[in-house]
């Protein structure tokens, strides 16, 4: 496949559901509530790490309106991973629907199905629960201690792959891997750093919270209906955690109010499941805004040490990444997170030798999860700071000293082979790569050259401009698999069924925008349904920035198929070879002039002779995972008088190859780098000393609106991704991972402060500039 | 219950209520699910409805203060054959991706729409203040909504 002109891809065409949802028009799962559906609530511990001594559910039960009442005494034990990830999961076995164990405040005590939410908040009440409270642990290195309490004593709790897994000492997952030498590299190199970073707390905060329904059909199925990224792990998991047979559920996702990674994960399904089976009736459950905080999934915090080395001339000889993630109350997506951490960033620049040493450590607070950056994130500030550190050093512009060493194309890196998501990697040259002019588009956009040192600048407002590169992945390798079926219909229309999850990305416009592309019609013939279990085929979901690029090359290929099918009905009624004829707008045209058009060929297909459905399906996995790169420039302004940080104008210059729908490529990147710069600069979890989360709504933790906008400037550097439908890679994640680093450089620019614990808010900038540059370093929330 | 009368989406509506029912539960319970709960506190926006020409959120409003008034929801504000220029305007820029937080912004941007057509950037920035979206970053958003004020270059509608 080569650059062509293209007809529907990279056209910023209208969305396809943009208008259905501006209206208003039922599409959520919420929107789709039964008039007589019972409503779940739950009564969550207050105490971070406790033992249920005894409990009584008995009034609650006897309350007029209460139909049921779950807790660890009446449902199946059975241990299982919330996170939804491929078979056999690469997160530990340490949950239960229920437990007699609390584990974080907020954990599952037992849940209420009843009439109403008055009903149900009563009951909670009503439930008798006596505790014996044990010692919580809340930091990463409190729960390292030898002696630390130990939160997961169940004897269930394992590893179900072949992954280093130690629950008796907290430990939910280890990854260690070195190329080359570290020390070597490290004696060989003029100058080295070895500095320490934090990554704070931080939730999705997806404007529609976890929200599920379900009920019983005729049957026997149990029918989910719910938000989520991945409807077929969810039908497995909620299969496996009620001992039912997969083929007794069905899972539907209807249009999902945001995910971010929050949604990769089985959080309610469980319990809907089992309360539709004892009560008969449909349930539905809906987290408030403050479960949505403290019992959904959240970022995961890490603790980072980096080494690093240097010549004089730029060359970097040593990176030693240490990377130990807070995974909170369960270890779900704790390994591939933390993985992620490395091969997602480690490959960016040339060195021979790197070590790094990823772990993840239970502790008492809320658990983390997938979040949009999945570890690259929390890499990408310590990585892209000690780079600027370094490049200080050298005496060499930081801009210069990236772009001397950053991979590109037809450049390969160890790490691809040596750390992939729970086990090795893939071997992958990089096939498209436009890093260097990112760079250059960015930089001068955000007047790089007119950049001077900190030391220059006086007086209480100071500006300072700092840049990160950044890379992710499109997909995993060798593990993900995307599929799409397609059915032709009288009128010349399509059906393309995916198990591809839209979120609210806009995939589904970008899957149809490749069908239609391929088979030479117009975007609106295409009517897409994504996702249901029992109607289209697998997909492993949204995540791992995979849709554009796995389940693209799913669409691609069964347009292909389909547009062979139509040929040959063409050459049927055309009386000619199938060789002889070409598709244009909707029509089979033989060199001749003679055609015939879409619909006359489905007519014909259907009605008239060799009758037959013109259809077919496909599914894909991938050998490769090519990595979109992207330029990020912060220029900022600091009030040293108060130490208040604001972002003047924020540049993303990004490279995803083809955008196939520029617009919601930009979306893509507008949106996450708006969270990444919510991120650095005010959100964060507070938490008092029992382990209780304080600040768990809108008011107290602050997202940034429209007011608080910067300048912001998206430039897409398109490159060609030969491996790719169309040329596409990914686009969705790589944007949030730039904020932390880009802001935390400019911040030094303009006022030589050095900041290594986010969120950098007024108080600690200003504390650092009391320090002269730097205040101790503290592991976080 | 307690009976209101109230003008809704341009008809009269006769509804009973519960005396601490709120409007969003009274919506969504009578099939208005347009108006979308974020927060249930007053702090995103995503339920935003106009009363009496003011922008108001649903979820921290109670039914009963309805009664009386004059109110819209996001489905009297227009429909596939004949979309607002808010909706279309939005639409076409990119600026509904999960588009949960959508009919909020519409709403409120409508409100100030109607009473100052030529709104500017400042009233903008003021008005929409209190409405979230995690997805588009605002950009798309903003440029969308600007463009439907009669102060936009070329924009005027
Ligand atoms: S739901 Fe009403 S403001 Fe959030
Ligand atoms: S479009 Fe998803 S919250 Fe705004």
């Amino acid at each position: 496949m080569s650059k062509r002109e293209f007809k529907v891809v990279n056209k910023p065409l209208r969305k396809i559901d943009a208008m259905s949802l501006a209206l208003g028009k039922p599409a959520y799962v919420g929107d789709f509530k039964p008039a007589d559906a019972l409503v779940i609530k739950m009564l969550g511990s207050p105490h971070a790490h406790a033992r249920i001594k005894s409990i009584d559910i008995s009034a609650a039960e006897a309350m007029p309106g209460v139909h049921a009442v779950l807790y660890y005494g009446n449902v199946p034990r059975i241990v299982h991973t919330t996170a939804g990830q491929g078979y056999p999961e690469p997160s530990p076995y340490d949950t239960f629907m229920f437990d007699s164990k609390m584990r974080f405040v907020g954990d599952r005590v037992a849940a209420v199905a009843a009439e109403s939410n008055k009903i149900a908040l009563a009951a909670l009440k009503a439930i008798q629960v006596e505790y014996e409270v044990l010692e919580p642990v809340f930091r990463i290195q409190d729960a390292m201690q030898d002696g630390a309490p130990v939160i997961h004593d169940e004897p269930e709790a394992k590893a179900v792959i072949p992954v280093p897994y130690d629950a008796k000492r907290n430990m939910a997952a280890k990854v260690d891997m070195e190329i080359g030498d570290l020390e070597k590299g490290l004696a060989a190199a003029d100058v080295t750093v070895d500095v320490p970073f934090y990554n704070h707390y931080a939730q999705h905060c997806p404007v529609e919270p976890h929200v599920s329904m379900a009920w019983v059909d005729r049957e026997d199925r149990i029918i989910i209906t719910t938000s989520t990224q991945v409807p077929f792990h969810c039908r497995r998991i909620v299969a496996q955690t009620l001992d039912v047979p997969v083929q007794r559920i069905r899972v539907i996702k209807p249009r999902i109010g945001g995910g971010f990674g929050a949604k990769q994960e089985i959080v309610l399904e469980d319990v809907v499941a089992m309360m539709a089976l004892r009560t008969r009736r449909p349930v539905y459950w809906e987290y408030t805004r403050e479960e949505e905080f403290v019992a959904s999934r959240t970022r995961h915090p890490m603790l980072m040490r980096i080494r690093m080395g240097a010549k004089r001339d730029g060359t970097i000889t040593a990176i030693g990444l240490d990377a130990t993630s807070n995974t909170g109350w369960n270890g779900s997506q704790g390994l591939t997170v933390v993985c992620n951490s490395g091969s997602k960033m480690l490959p960016l620049y040339r060195c021979e030798n790197i070590h790094f040493l990823g772990m993840a450590v239970y502790t008492n607070l809320p658990a983390g999860g997938a979040y949009r950056g999945y570890g690259a994130t929390q890499a990408a500030f310590a990585f892209e700071s000690a780079m600027d550190e370094i490049a200080e050093k050298i005496g060499m512009d930081p801009l210069q000293f990236r772009s001397m060493n950053h991979i590109r194309k037809g450049e390969t890196s160890p790490v691809f082979r040596a750390l992939g998501e729970g086990r090795e990697g893939v071997d992958q040259a990089i096939t498209s790569c436009e890093l260097a002019r990112c760079i250059k588009a960015g930089a001068k956009e955000i007047g790089w050259r007119k950049r001077k040192p900190h030391t220059a600048k006086k007086g209480r407002y100071r500006r300072g401009i700092g840049m990160a590169c950044l890379m992710q992945g499109s997909a995993i390798p060798e593990i993900d698999m995307g599929a799409a079926s397609m059915k032709m219909n009288e009128d010349g229309s399509f059906n393309l069924l995916m198990g591809a999850t839209d979120l609210g990305t806009g995939s589904d416009t970008v899957l149809a925008q490749i069908a239609a592309e391929q088979l030479g019609t117009t975007l609106d013939k295409i009517i897409v349904y994504s996702s249901d279990t029992d109607m289209t085929p697998f997909d492993v979901g949204a995540y791992a920035s995979s849709t554009t690029y796995l389940s693209g090359q799913a669409v691609l290929n069964v347009a292909q198929k389909v547009r062979k099918q139509i040929l040959k009905v063409g050459a049927d009624m055309l009386d000619c070879k199938a060789s002889e004829l070409g598709i244009e707008d909707a029509k089979v045209i033989r060199k001749n002039g003679e055609s015939v058009t879409f619909s006359e060929i489905a007519l014909y297909s259907m009605y008239a002779s060799n009758q037959f459905q013109i259809g077919d399906m496909s599914s894909k996995i991938v050998h490769h995972s090519p990595p979109p790169f992207a330029a990020h420039f912060a220029d900022v302004e600091v009030d040293t008088y108060t130490g208040r940080v604001r972002v003047v104008k924020y540049v993303a210059a990004a490279d995803c190859g083809t955008p196939i729908h520029p617009r919601l490529a930009e979306g893509q990147v507008e949106g996450a780098v708006m969270n990444g710069i919510c991120y650095a600069l005010t959100e964060e979890y507070l938490f008092n000393d029992k382990g209780r989360m304080t600040n768990g709504n809108f008011g107290d933790y602050k997202l940034y609106t429209v007011s608080d906008l910067p300048e912001m400037k998206t430039i897409l550097v398109p490159s060609y991704e030969k491996t790719g439908p169309y040329g596409a890679k990914s686009i969705a994640e790589i944007g949030i991972n730039g904020p932390l680093p880009a802001i935390a450089n400019a911040i030094y620019n303009a006022c030589g402060v050095r900041l290594r614990t986010g969120p950098f808010t007024a108080e600690k900038v200003w504390r650092s500039l009391q320090a002269g540059g730097e205040i101790p370093f503290e592991e976080g929330h | 219950m307690k009976q209101i009368t109230f003008t809704l989406n341009g008809r009269k509506r006769q509804w009973d209520i519960a005396p601490d029912e709120t409007l969003i539960d009274l919506l969504r319970r009578q099939g208005l699910t347009g108006t979308k709960r974020g927060c249930d506190t007053g702090m995103c926006g995503s339920c935003a409805v106009i009363i009496d020409g003011r922008a108001v959120n649903a979820c921290i409003y109670y039914a009963f203060q309805v009664d009386g008034r004059t109110v819209e929801t996001i489905e009297g504000v227009g429909d596939f054959d004949r979309p607002h220029p808010l909706q279309t305007a939005l639409a076409d820029a990119g600026a509904v991706q999960c588009g949960f937080c959508t009919p909020g912004f519409i709403m409120t941007a409508k409100a100030l729409l109607d009473r100052k057509p030529n709104a500017e950037d400042a009233d903008f920035r003021q008005h929409l203040d209190g409405n979230l979206c995690r997805c588009t970053g605002y950009v798309k958003i903003e440029q969308a909504i600007r463009s439907c004020s009669t102060a936009a270059e070329g924009g005027a509608q």
